[in-house]
């Protein structure tokens, strides 16, 4: 197997994707928003429950491919206790290592996602999770698709 | 260039199949991708296409390029001659009764949207029934929505009998009632592989007096067509699908219903006479095909019908069925994969999902071992969800694919399932 493919399918996605955390839906939840890939048919909903503005909890459910159910899995135990600037500015840095590979400073389990700027058609995989949570965040249910967005 | 003189491009497995030398005849296949020999099974979604029909395309450019219908001069009347001469020779692909019946769209998808539009609009009215089936890909089944909703009609499916995909025929005569006004479908499912019974369906249609409609996109270059013998009203299909360009399809329609019905777009070319307030129309096929046509895809497209036909389209049906058979059963020994469609009486289009691998990491492993696969909903998103499913990885066959490339496929996908299962 060639290492770009390695560096994609590294031991933290595949362990996501078959052990997802805080999946399913999540009782109490006062925020949803759910993420459509148009082009491939993945979907993801993502649930918040926002205390203040603190994300008090947070949980997932969906279908697609390892890519994007590995990283809905590991966005939420990252979101969890955040508030929505710093959500914000961690999915900038995600957004950053997912498009350039440049793996972040601290030493972090996202760092993981930097093989799939190797393959161009998966940005939108690994991404989309990550948009459902920021409409949820600012309160907009409506569809997040990744056909809005520039990846 | 012969695929062996190509650097860093190890040969495919040795075939004994006839068909390996056709391989020779597409220049795609000679390459290498991510160090291994192409294999192609992405054919439903569009063909590789022939040198011949890529140098029609150099060659009418380089030599005849002049607008249509229009001019006198001698290159426009040598591109008049080549345009025509093009749609006589599609109309004899499908032996269809003149070449007035052949209309030259950009593909399937605007096929069948100009018969919604024009047919759709003129003759549709509220308690009309449109009837479709369940296995329809988005292309025969969004127009009918949209003139539906325009029109007051209801829409109507025929069932698919579960993961062998067959038409729920049992059903089909409580749906086919004299409410209906068109019955829709495919000649073979993108999805299924399904092969419809399209005369049979033509014949129940006639009999309640309904119009039929057949997506052909991946019947027509596959097997003999015949829209008289099947029965057809109208009949759509794409070029790029049969070795053709993209950009260029057919709609077949009978000249008696063309000639009823009202013009899809207005513009150059499509009418008889233009006044400030109002205007005539030409016959068909003018009527439809307003503005510069896609003359130089229609030539290459009439050079793609010679081709398919010097290989003999029964000889295609019959290899594109067996690659189908073979991928069928083959596949069938791999732990947790449920293949859709029939197992034997089947097109060479083979879908399946694996149980712990999600089609689009089927297909980004497979590109790693230089197969090209297609993994999504396929544009049937209705058919997928009735089904459970929400994706699957396809291979699709075609002239140039050989028995040898499946034995490729199934030990890529051995290694797929071990690297998923061992995580």
């Amino acid at each position: 197997m060639s290492s770009d493919l390695t560096e994609l399918y590294q031991q933290v996605i595949l362990d996501h994707n078959r052990r997802p955390r805080n999946r399913g839906r999540l009782p109490h939840a006062n925020r949803s928003a759910h993420g459509d890939n148009p082009s491939c048919g993945d979907q993801c909903n993502v649930y918040l429950r926002l205390e203040g503005d603190r994300i008090a909890d947070i949980s997932f459910d969906g279908s697609g491919c390892a890519i994007s159910q590995a990283s809905a899995s590991l966005m939420t135990t990252q979101l969890k206790g955040k508030t929505a600037p710093e959500a914000e500015s961690l999915y900038r840095q995600f957004h950053e290592i997912v498009t350039t590979g440049r793996e972040p400073e601290e030493i972090s389990d996202v760092a993981a996602f930097a093989g799939v700027h190797a393959f161009p058609a998966r940005i939108k995989c690994a991404t989309l999770g990550w948009h459902a949570a920021l409409n949820a965040l600012k309160g907009d249910p409506s569809s997040a698709t990744t056909e809005s967005h520039l990846d | 260039m012969p695929p062996s003189t190509l650097p860093g491009s190890p040969p495919l497995p040795a075939s004994a199949s006839p068909w390996a030398a056709v391989r020779a005849d597409f220049p795609t296949l000679h390459q290498t991708v991510n160090g291994r020999p192409l294999i192609y099974l992405d054919s439903g979604a569009t063909a590789q296409k022939p040198q011949v029909v890529i140098d029609a395309l150099s060659r009418f450019y380089e030599r005849d390029n002049a607008n249509v219908h229009r001019g006198l001069h001698a290159l426009s009347m040598r591109a008049t001659d080549g345009y025509e001469g093009a749609r006589a020779r599609v109309a004899r692909f499908i032996h269809a009764a003149a070449p007035e019946e052949i209309i030259f769209t950009r593909g399937t998808t605007e096929s069948i949207n100009l018969v919604a539009a024009s047919w759709g609009a003129a003759n549709l009215r509220s308690g009309d029934v449109i009837l479709l089936t369940e296995m329809e890909h988005h292309s025969n089944l969004v127009p009918w929505q949209l003139i539906a909703q325009r029109t007051g009609a209801t829409l109507r499916y025929v069932p698919v009998t579960g993961d062998e995909g067959l038409l729920d025929l049992a059903a089909l005569d409580q749906l086919l009632t004299s409410e209906v006004k068109l019955f829709a479908f495919t000649h073979v499912s993108n999805t299924l592989g399904t092969v419809n019974p399209v005369a049979d369906l033509c014949a129940r249609a006639r009999r309640v007096g309904a119009l039929t409609l057949i997506d052909a996109a991946q019947s027509a270059g596959h097997m003999l067509l015949d829209v008289q013998a099947i029965g057809c009203d109208f009949l759509a299909f794409s070029g790029h699908k049969m070795a053709g360009p993209t950009g260029i399809g057919v709609l077949y329609g009978r000249r008696a219903l063309l000639d009823a019905m009202p013009p899809y777009q207005g513009g150059g070319g499509m009418i008889a006479n233009v006044d400030f307030f109002a205007s005539r129309w030409k016959p068909s096929p003018e009527r439809f095909e307003a503005g510069t046509p896609n003359f130089a895809d229609a030539i290459a497209l009439g050079v793609a019908c010679d081709y398919l036909d010097g290989l003999g389209r029964p000889a295609i049906e019959a290899h594109d069925r067996q690659l189908g058979r073979q991928a069928h059963a083959a596949l069938r020994s791999l732990p947790g994969i449920r293949i859709l469609g029939p197992a034997s009486d089947r097109s060479g289009v083979v879908s399946f999902a694996l149980r712990d691998v999600h089609a689009h990491d089927v297909v980004t492993f497979a590109d790693e071992d230089g197969i090209a696969l297609r993994g999504g909903h396929h544009c049937n998103q209705p058919l997928m969800r009735k089904l459970g499913l929400t994706s699957t990885a396809r291979a699709s066959f075609y002239v140039y694919n050989t028995p040898e490339e499946i034995d490729v496929l199934v030990a890529s996908l051995r290694r797929i399932i071990k690297f998923f299962g061992a995580a």
